[in-house]
Order: structure tokens, then sequence, then C-alpha cells
């Protein structure tokens, strides 16, 4: 055998990658110039397939970046303008220690300062992947937008993630982009569907933040550096689609003078632009006039591989968002001081109702309390000394829900002062063999078009479905049984109603030929399973394991269900019973 | 009093001064001289008291100047009679040094004006003062002196006779109202008699005014260098030579900065970037862009979305009840399967901020540039398609599939079973230390033999026209006669070993062949071969003439192969290779099987060599069975694992089934169907389907047909024995739950 002798190391996947001190020291960078690049330039480090190898044999925990990504790094025009930052900052230090206050000013304003559009042109060659990656840099500004104005970071960078949050909804909203609202304990969650993408973003409940000692905000200002600007031409860009001005502008409707007036006594001028603006409640004014037809009816174009009823479902299914766009137009809400304004003049108004609050809660406001052509008024507290007659009073929970509802739903569950129905998370979607709580049930097939029948009937059965559920549920649990238990659970959906009958007839042993042959059956898996190789064993112990760990939590949370129904149930009774004798 | 450095200076700047025709007053000094107009003179004196010294340039002068300022006021005064023209010489200063001297100036003559006056109006004190001439030293020093000092003249001072003493002094205090303003004067040893205005003054410093009442020290101030275009020079001096040239420093200073220009390295004025902030910058997107990445590109995971439970009023079934509560609180955070406690809150106006969620922003910012990607092909894989097509049970009958009999009778575990080559009989050895036939159809006990010990091993003669059994008892073996069935063959038996002639010559034996006679032979015991240790097992030549006998404790003679019909014995290896668990004879061919702990070694007999070596892969080999075919081998072990060897294919396993949960006990093969089963301790027992196929190149097929469930486990032990029934697909085993099963 001749040529030369292979050394280890210097092929494959060893060379492939780099571990992050030497990266830093091919970059020439220090550690938070380095991880500040990682963070504008989106570079992650990656966990090789075979660690040993590329860690050259040794097992010690590194990280290690992929070496194009560094490579990719090297030319990244960014860099310098660190050094010269750097060299800024030196030059600076030295003339203050000089006490040369000309020099300081002449450096001073010469401050190196660097623009991040070419990455993110370069990280997101195209709009789409800018949308895909939406769902941090919102929730990053938002979270920003409500720090506040001292310390922790520029004055400057609040105020613009403010304004391009504000712009982003009014984006929303002028293109009826929302889907789904969610009141989490975190936070609401909102779901908007950006050019057939879905953009998921979470605001905070309007309290002072609690800020935390262990959190670096450097590492967050950072990328919100980054988000800022990601985010202002991705609103340009929506702006342009909707043929909307960019920066926005709201449509003058009421005539200035009173305006100017009310203004004077809110705030500065510059202030209260960028206040009204974030009040939500007036339309923004477009480049080219909107069209009144606005929906036009959608073409059908014959497609080779779709059936007529595929069509049919797509026109239905279009129609439907339609409708669920327009869910609360010609609806005239007023908020009461006590709910949360933002977040429901944003959904009342992505959803084109009309909105408006008291006068001395928000500027913006467009109308009192005594309008008589109100027809909701969202209440927060327990009791209204005086109502009109000729509005709904109603919970703030009423309008997420009926937006995940995609209907108006009753009002009556959401009176004032009453009980709410459990607010549930539209953004579960329940597969076969998951727990569906009864509330979605209900609300599934409100969505069908059916309607309940009495309250308490459709409860007892309920009831009753579910107990049998669970006592068949309970029979028994052996191992590969689970599987075929699984299945007969989506055979069996309407279990039909056990008489309590007694019979008591001679019994005649039959042979349970389907019994046999299913015993049979469940003995030849057994058998194979035992043939199994070992690899695959364990994957599907695995599986069934998960498997099995799923539906013992459904019949966890059914089990807990039905106790508490029961418990409610009884305690009801027992008043009732009270309440008689 | 002015320090003798201060007129020096003023010498050096008044030499460079020209001569100046107008005279400049200070305004303050005007003011001053408004009100008093000996102030003002006193004041101009002191100005040009310095001038005088600077004509003069005598270094005597400038000593007298740095004398108190009173000697100079008297000189000036005097010399103002003079008359000189350099008198109108004026001094120009800087106009701080003019009003520092001004306030000083007229500070002094507060003082001096009332001196003057004293010194015009009764001539007293401060000539005598002057006279005395010892200068500026401690008085005490001509105390013992009756002079206190010398005249100008050179004369001595005589010190005034004092008569005052004590009493005096006293009486003075008490009687003389002017005591309190009489001062006594040290240089001239004289009382002096303080006036009105002396008094005043002393108390004007006391309070710490100023000295003159009439100055006015909050005097609007008047700024000299102002921005007013003065038709005058403030100061007559000519402009420096300097001021006409072009300073060389600067134009360095200016070379270096346009030099520092030109090299960029300092910027002129950046110039206002104009562009906006924000553009169309997607203007020209194209969509087939090499993303500056690479196909390695992870993009990241979008965070989870809510489910109910985050709801801040979830279904009631989703919030915790207090011992999960307690469970989540002990759990690490990185465990949690929810990250959160879920809460119900009764209306949207209770809910609280959520304290964490800028932990959780940041997290996600941490894990967006920190944590290490890798792309995971998820396994989406059906569990269905997991498991082995292989073929049905059902197509691959016969088998053992049903529980047909029990044989009860023994009181304790039954280690031991065998089969009589026709099938007939059964026969268990157990713990009770018994033996006991049955017939097989009837499950009946025909015979029960009582042993001396536990019976560890039995093995019927496979020879069907001899009926013999052995049975390892304790140290011994017995070949006993059952005496059942056919009388022809067991009366043969009996002639056989009865017919037996010792030969002549008597061979050195490892072990004794003895007779059994009397009570044993009775009952149907005929030899007894009595070894040197205890036996654990024994098993028969496919013949029916040869038997071997292990025996784990006996050193290097842990195997003895024995020849009933010559009654000879002998140990076939000279060397232990380990310790011995089983042996087995090769069905067709003088092959030798030994499995020690973990290998099974194969001897050819007749060449008395070993040909192979097993290697097990198991830890602790309990049992071992030889296919009839001859060319496979199954090895049950301790570590419940079963290995199936194909002779011709490898030394290691073909294939190792892991179907047991616990330590097998026993393997068998069947001598007709393609049937083998296995026996455990988890007390069940698992009969495989095992074709060999006479095409060499077609493995065996190996398939599970059955798991048979019927003995208890009684102390951790449950199958010990399994037997095939040599001509139906019928299977015994012998549990330790003392009975004898059998399924067809």
């Amino acid at each position: 055998m001749g040529g030369l002798e292979k050394k280890k190391y210097e092929r494959g996947s060893a060379t492939n990658y780099i571990t992050r001190n030497k990266a830093r020291k091919k970059l020439q960078l220090s550690l938070a110039d380095f991880r500040r690049l990682c963070i504008l330039k989106g570079i992650y480090p990656h966990e090789p397939k075979h660690k040993k190898k590329v860690n050259k044999g040794s097992t010690a925990p590194r990280t290690f970046y992929l070496l194009k990504d560094i490579r990719f790094l090297l030319h990244e025009p960014i860099i310098n303008k660190f050094r010269e930052y750097k060299v800024f900052v030196r030059k600076l230090r030295k003339a203050f220690g000089k006490g040369e206050w000309n020099a300081v000013e002449r450096i001073k304003e010469n401050k190196p300062g660097y623009k991040l559009d070419h990455i993110v042109k370069e990280r997101y060659p195209t709009f789409i992947d800018a949308l895909r990656d939406l769902d941090d840099a919102l929730s990053m500004c938002i979270l920003f937008a409500t720090f506040p104005r001292t310390g922790k970071c520029h004055v400057q960078t609040i105020q613009l993630c403010r304004r391009l949050t504000v712009e982003f909804m009014h984006f929303v909203i002028a293109s009826r982009a929302l889907r789904k609202v969610f009141l989490s304990i975190k936070g609401i969650y909102y779901q908007a569907e950006v050019l057939g993408q879905p953009v998921t973003w979470i605001t905070p409940y309007a309290f002072a933040h609690n800020h935390p000692t262990d959190v670096d905000y450097r590492v967050m200002a950072t990328f919100t550096e980054f988000y800022t600007t990601l985010l202002g031409f991705i609103s340009f860009r929506l702006y342009q689609t909707l043929n909307l001005q960019y920066p926005p502008k709201l449509e003058d409707k009421t005539d200035s003078k009173q305006q100017s007036k009310e203004e004077a006594r809110y705030a500065m001028d510059s202030e209260t632009y960028m206040e009204k603006l974030s009040a939500m409640s007036a339309s923004l004014t477009r480049v080219v006039a909107p069209v009144e037809e606005d929906d036009a009816e959608m073409d059908v174009f014959p497609m080779d591989g779709s059936s007529t009823e595929q069509e049919e479902e797509r026109q239905k299914e279009h129609q439907e968002l339609e409708r669920h766009k327009k869910l609360f137009e010609g609806l005239k809400f007023f908020l009461n001081r006590e709910v949360p304004r933002e977040p429901l003049a944003f959904v009342i108004r992505s959803f084109g109702g009309e909105v408006s609050w008291d006068r001395s809660v928000c500027i913006g406001a467009t109308y009192n309390v005594d309008d008589t052509t109100i027809t909701h008024q969202i209440v927060d507290r327990p009791a209204l000394d005086k109502q009109v007659i000729n509005r709904y009073y109603v919970q703030p929970q009423w309008v997420f829900d009926s937006v995940n509802a995609k209907l108006l739903l009753p009002v009556a569950d959401y009176f004032p002062g009453v009980t709410l129905p459990p607010h549930l998370s539209p953004f579960v979607v329940e597969k076969e063999g998951d727990y569906i709580p009864p509330e979605k049930q209900k609300l599934l097939a409100l969505q069908r078009g059916e309607h309940t029948v009495e309250e308490n009937e459709s409860e007892d059965s309920e009831e009753e479905e579910e107990e049998e559920e669970d006592s068949e549920e309970e029979e028994d649990d052996s191992d590969v049984e689970q599987n075929e238990m699984l299945k007969k659970r989506e055979g069996r959906q309407i279990p039909e109603k056990k008489l309590n009958v007694k019979v008591t007839a001679g019994v005649m042993k039959t042979e349970n030929r389907a019994k046999a042959a299913q015993d049979e059956k469940g003995e030849e898996k057994r058998l194979a399973i035992m043939m199994m190789k070992k690899r695959e064993k364990y994957l599907y112990n695995k599986i069934m394991f998960g498997k099995k760990r799923k539906v013992r939590e459904v019949n966890k949370l059914a089990a807990k269900r039905k106790a508490h129904d029961e418990a409610v149930k009884s305690e009801r009774k027992r008043r009732k019973k009270g309440r008689t004798g | 009093m002015r320090t003798p450095a201060r007129p020096k200076r003023k010498e050096e700047e008044e030499e460079e001064e020209e001569e100046e025709k107008l005279p400049l007053f200070d305004p303050s000094d005007e003011k001053v001289g408004d009100v008093d107009s000996e102030d003002l003179t006193d004041s101009e004196e002191s100005l040009f008291s310095g001038l005088e010294d600077s004509a003069s340039d005598s270094s005597d002068e400038g000593a007298e100047a740095s004398l108190s300022n009173n000697d100079k006021k008297e000189d000036a005064s005097e010399e103002d009679n003079d008359g000189t023209d350099r008198q109108k010489l004026k001094v120009s200063n800087t106009s701080q040094e003019k009003e520092h001297e001004t306030a000083s100036s007229s500070d002094l003559s507060a003082i001096q004006g009332i001196s003057l006056k004293n010194e015009y109006e009764d001539d007293s004190s401060d000539e005598e003062d002057i006279r005395n001439t010892v200068g500026n030293i401690p008085i005490e020093w001509y105390q013992d002196y009756p002079h206190i000092g010398y005249d100008l003249d050179g004369k001595k001072i005589y010190k005034p006779i004092r008569n005052k003493d004590e009493l005096d002094e006293f009486l003075d205090k008490m009687e003389n109202p002017d005591y309190w303003r009489t001062v006594h004067d040290k240089k001239t040893g004289a009382d002096l008699k303080l006036t009105d205005e002396q008094v005043e003054l002393v108390h004007r410093l006391q309070k710490g005014q100023f000295g003159d009442v009439n100055f006015n020290q909050y005097e609007p101030a008047i700024d000299f260098f102002s921005h007013e275009t003065r038709i005058h020079p403030v100061t007559n001096r000519p402009a420096d030579k300097r001021s006409f040239i072009p300073s060389l420093i600067e134009k360095q200073k200016v070379a270096n900065l346009v030099h520092a220009i030109k090299m960029g390295w300092i910027k002129p004025r950046k110039p206002k970037d104009n562009t906006p902030q924000f553009y169309d910058l997607w203007a020209k997107e194209d969509p087939n862009a090499v993303l500056g990445r690479h196909k390695m590109h992870v993009p990241a995971p979008k965070i989870q979305l809510p489910g109910h439970e985050e709801s801040y009023n979830p279904p009631p079934e989703y919030l915790l009840t207090e011992e999960e509560k307690l469970a989540w609180q002990e759990q690490e955070p990185e465990e949690r399967r929810l990250n959160i406690i879920p809460q119900k809150y009764h209306c949207l106006r209770a809910v609280p901020a959520y304290p964490r969620f800028i932990h959780e922003r940041f997290e996600r910012c941490l894990d967006l540039y920190l944590c290490p990607r890798q792309r995971k092909m998820r396994v989406n894989v059906d569990p269905e398609d997991l498991i082995p097509k292989l073929p049905k049970p059902k197509d691959l009958q016969p088998f053992p599939s049903t529980q047909a009999l029990v044989y009860r009778g023994h009181t304790s575990l039954v280690r031991c079973i065998s089969v009589s080559p026709s099938g007939q009989w059964l026969v268990s050895g157990s713990d009770d230390c018994t033996i006991r036939f049955w017939e097989v159809s009837t499950a009946r006990c025909m015979k029960s033999l009582g042993m001396e010990g536990a019976v560890k091993s039995i093995a019927w003669n496979p020879n069907p026209t001899i009926g013999l059994v052995a049975i390892c008892v304790e140290r011994s073996v017995l070949l006993v006669n059952p005496c059942l069935g056919d009388k022809l063959i067991s009366s043969f038996t009996d002639q056989m070993i009865s017919g037996f002639v010792d030969a002549e010559e008597q061979h050195l034996q490892p072990v004794t062949w003895r007779s059994a006679e009397g009570d044993a032979h009775s009952r149907g015991v005929r030899l007894i071969v009595t070894h040197e240790k205890a036996v654990k097992q024994v098993t028969w030549h496919g013949k029916g003439d040869y038997f071997a006998s292990v025996l784990p404790e006996n050193g290097s003679m842990q195997v003895l192969i024995h020849q009933v019909t010559k009654r000879r014995s002998q140990n076939p290896f000279s060397k232990s290779k380990g310790l011995v668990q089983c042996v087995l004879f090769h069905p067709i061919r003088p092959f030798f099987f030994v499995a020690t702990q973990r290998y099974v070694r194969i001897y050819n007999l007749l060449k008395q060599e070993m040909t192979k070596k097993l290697l097990t892969n198991c830890k602790w080999v309990s049992s071992m069975a030889i296919h009839p075919g001859g060319d496979n081998v199954i090895c049950g072990s301790y570590d419940s694992k079963l290995a199936w060897f194909d002779l011709d294919l490898s030394t290691k396993p073909y294939k190792v089934l892991r179907h047991h949960k616990k330590a097998l006990r026993a393997v068998a093969f069947h001598k007709h169907y393609p049937l083998f089963a296995s026996g455990s301790d988890d007390g069940s027992v698992i009969v495989c389907h095992g074709m060999v196929y006479n095409d060499l190149l077609q493995n065996p097929l190996l398939v599970p047909v059955k798991v048979l469930k019927g003995h208890n486990i009684t102390h951790d032990l449950g199958v010990l024995d399994v037997v095939f029934h040599p001509t139906q697909p019928w299977l015994f085993s012998s549990g330790a739950d003392s009975t004898i099963l059998l399924f067809s």
C-alpha cells in the first residue's frame, strides 16, 4: 500500500465545524462583539452528528459553529464598524482625559454608526421569509415598547418599538388579518394571517414590569436592534401592499378646530399624533382611494386534479373567512374604563366594529356613553348602577370568545357579574383520541349550526356519555390491547344509552367467535413483538409509551371533569333543597 | 504689610512701560478721593512710591521701599514737595492688579489717615516710634537694660521711669474713666490714650468691617474689557512683533490637521444621511437568491402555542390539585411538562401581570443564539409497521397449545423429567427424594421409588429395546429398570445387566460399579455407579450403551463417560476448561458437547480433539439441547437468553431470543416436529417453531408460536424442566409448584 498516511481528523465532519473560541480568534473579536455579531447575523451553533469525531476524540462539552458560517462572517462589513466604534470610544476617552473639549466635540460628531439593512436582506432574501420569522420580532418589540422610559435601554429604542408595533397593529386592522386571540395568564396571544403566513405574538398585560436582575438586557437590546429594523421594513412593505401611506396618517374626518382644542388639552403637539395613532380608533389614509367593491367574487379556476366538491369546499371556506372578517361589522362598542382598552380596541376594530371609550381614559374617543346607537358596552365590574335598555352589557371575554368561535356568541353567558364559561385556547386543534373539553364540544356543535337543546338535558346526557366512556376506558389496560383500545375509541363516538334493566334468564354458553379471533390476533401480535429486533423494540416501546401516556392523561382529565361536575351538581342540589326546606 | 517681592515685580513691569502723559485714575480712587482729599493724595502717593523706587534704581531704596508703608508715605510726602516731573508718571497695570492695589491701598489709607491726622495734630506716637531703631525684635531683650533702644543718632532711648505698681494700676483702673482706652506702648514704654476715631476703628475691625466708614464694598464693577469698541486702547502697550508674524507653531498644527484629513485620520463633519430609515427592501427580490447561507441552515423552531391550561379562565379539569401542585414544585424546572401552574381568575380585571414575562423572552433570545441546533428526523412510523411479518402460528401447527393433564403426586419441586422412548411412560425426579413413574395418557402414578437424596437429573435410555432409567442422586448414578409395560423389554434389560462378566484385568476406574441387591434390586435398581463427588447431570448416548455424568466439583474430572455393558468409566478430559454446566452426545456423529459457563465446546470423540468452540454471548449457560438433525444447538442461559447456533454457519449465535423475562432453566427440541421449547423462572414455557431446511443456503426459520402458562411461581422458581413427547407434538413441563403439566 503506497501513498501518504491518512491523518485522523483532517477530513470529514471534523473539518466542517469550528469551536466557538477558535471562531472568535479567527474573527479577532471579543466575546461580547462575537455574540452581538451572531445575534445580528443569525448565526447559531450546530450540534454535530458525531460529536466525538468533530471534537477530535475528546468528549469535552464544546459548542460548535459551522465553519461556513464563520467564513461567511469574515466578510461582514459590520465587523469593521465594531472596530471603528472601539476606536471611537478610545479616542473619546483620551480626549476627555486630556480635557480637549474641541476634540471631544469633533469626535462625538463623527460617532460611527451602522445600518442593518443589508443583513435583513441577506437573512431574508424574500419577503415571505421575513414574515415567517416575524413572531419573535413582534413579541420582543412589544415588550420593549412597554418598558419605562428610564434606565434599561435607550428612550429612542423604546419609542421606535412603540411606533413600529402600533404601525403593525394598524396594518392588521386595515387588512383584517387577525384570526385568533387568547387571554392567557402570561399575556394576550394574537394570531394574524399575513399574506398566508400565520404570525403569532404575545403582549403582556399592562402593568409595570418587575425588572429581573438575572436578565442580560444588552442581549435583548441587540435582538431588538435587529428586530426593529426588520419590523420597519416589513411594515413599509405591508403598508405598500394595502396602498396605505407610510408612515401612517390618520384619516381626518372631524373638523380640525375642535380636535386641536382637545389635543391642546391633552398633551403637546408632537406627542398627540403618536398617541392618537396608538389609540387605534380611526383608520388610516390610503394612497389610492379604496374601491367600494371590495370582495370581488373569487374566480373559479378549473383545476385538473380537484373535483367540484373540493372546489365547493374551498369556496365555502373562503366565504366563512369573509364572514369571520366582518364579525363585528355594524356593531358599536363602548369600553368602560376598567377594561383593558388597547387589546379590546384592537380586536374590535380588526373585525370591523366601531369602538369608543370615555374621553378621559385616552385620546381618540369618537362617541360618548350616552350615544344611543351603541350596541354593546364592555363592562368588567360585578354590577352597574345605570343601564341603558337598548344595548348589551357584556364582559370582555365575550369579544375574545366570539372572535375565536367565528360567530357572535349568545351574550347571556357573559353578562356582568355572572360566572364566565371557561376561556378556551383557539390554538388547540384536537385530533382523534385527544381530550376535548365539553365546552369545546358545545362550541363545535354551535359552529356546525346545531342548536343545543335545553341546557340541563344536554348536560345530563353528556354526563352519561362521559360515564359510559369512562367505564369502558377503565376496563383493561393491558399493554397490547391499548392499541385496539385506541381504534375502538375512534369507532365508538356516540355510544348508545344503557338501560338499567336486569334480565336473569338461562345462560347459554356460546363460543364468542369474534372474541376468540381477536384473542388469537392479540396473541399473534404479542408473539411477533417478541421476535422484534432490539432497536425496533426500543422504538416500538417508546411509541407505545407515549401513546399510553396520552391515553392516561386524557382519562385523567375526563375523570377530573366528571368529579368536578358531580361536585357542582350535588352542591346545586343541596342548595335547592336548602331553599325548599 | 507689603512683602518686598511685590515692588520688585512692579519694577519689572514698569520698565517695560512707556511714559504716559494722561493721568489715569482708578474710579474707585476717584470716589474715595471725592470723599476725602487726603486719602486721594495718600493713595496716589502709594502708587507713586513704587515708581520712585524704580526711578532711583538703587537697591537701597528698594529695600527702603520694603519697609512699612508709613515710612514710604512719609518719604513720598516729603518728596512730593520736590516737585519733580517724575511725579507725573503713572502706573498702568492689569486691571486686576490695579483693583487689588486700590483695594489694599484704600484699605490702608483709612488707618493711615487717622495716623496722619495724629501726626499732624498731636505729633506724638509715630515719630518717637521711628526714632527707636532697634527694629522688629522682641522687646523683652531690653528687659534688663535701662534703655529700650536707640534713636536715629545712635543715642540710647531710656525707659520712662515706671513707678506704677499693681496697686496703682488697680487704682488707675478704678478711677481713671479713660483707662479702657489706654494702651501700653511696648516700644516706648509709654501709655497711649486712643482717640474716639481709633476706638471706632478698632470696633469696626473687630466686627470684620472695612476700616473706612465711607468705603462702599458693593460698588458696581466696571468692565474694562467689554465688547464695546472704544476709541482709545485700554493699554498703551504697542502690539507685539509676533502679532504681525504668522506663527510657526500654528502653521505646524494646521499642517498636521491637513495631513490627518488627507490621510483620512480625521474626518470633517460627516455628511448627513438622507436616505429614509425604511424603504422597500424587497423591491427586487430574487426568490432563487442563494441565501448567503448553506443547505445546513436550520430555521429556529417557533414557540409552542399555548393550550387550554394556560388560559386565565381554563376549564376546571385543567387546574392542578394540591398534590399535583406539590409534585410540580418539587420537579426541576427543566423536567416540568407545564412551565406554569394553571390558574383561574373570575374576571379579566383580576388577572395580574405575569412575573416571568421578561424571563421568557430572554430565554427565547438565548435559545435563538446560543442553543446548538440539529436537524432531527422525526420518527413518524406506525408502530404496526415495526412488528415483523411472521407466518401465522395457525399455519405452523401442530404445536402444544393447551394444558391437557396435570400430574400430581410430588410434594416438592420437580427437578427433572424424562419420557420413555415409546412415549408411554414418564419419569420424574423431585426434591422430596422420590422418583415417580407416570402413565402419560392417564396421568396415573404407576410407581414411586424413594431415594437417599434429592434427584438432580434423570434420563430414560433412548434405546427402545432397553428399559433403563439413569438417576442422579447425590454422589451416585442409579440405573433403574422401571419394569413397566412390555415384560420382554424389562427381562431383556435384566438379562443384559446380569450377563456381565467381569474382565480379568482390573482397570483403575474413577468410579465404582456395584450391582444392586436385595431390597434395592426388588425395587428395580440394577446398578449403582458411585462417584467421588455429587453428580449433577446424566445423559445417554443415542445408542443407549454409553452415558455421561457431570460432577461440577470434581476438579479436572468433571465429566465422566460410562459404558453400561462393560461397566467401564473413563475421564475423557485431562484438564478442566471451566465449570461444566451440562454435556450432550451428538445424536448421529461421535461428537460430544460440553457447556461451560460461557462457551460450548464440541469434541470429536474418535479423533480425541476439540472441533469447535461456540461463543454463547451469555453470562451463564444453564441448559443445552441439540436438534435431531445434529447441526443446530440451542443454549438457555440464566440471563434469560436463548441462543440458537447453526453449526454450519458460525460459532456465534445465529439468533438470540430474549423472550423470557427471567432465567431459563431448560430447553428442549422435539424429535420429529420442528419445535423447540424453553422453560423459565417466570413460570412460562415458550414453544417456538424452529424449521431447519435441508437446503444449506436457507437459514433456519424461528417463529414463536405459543406461550404456555400453567405453573405457579414458588420460591422464585417457575418451570424447571421441559421435555417433548417423542412422537406426539406434546410437551411436558415440571415446575417448582411440584406438578408436571402436559400440553397438547
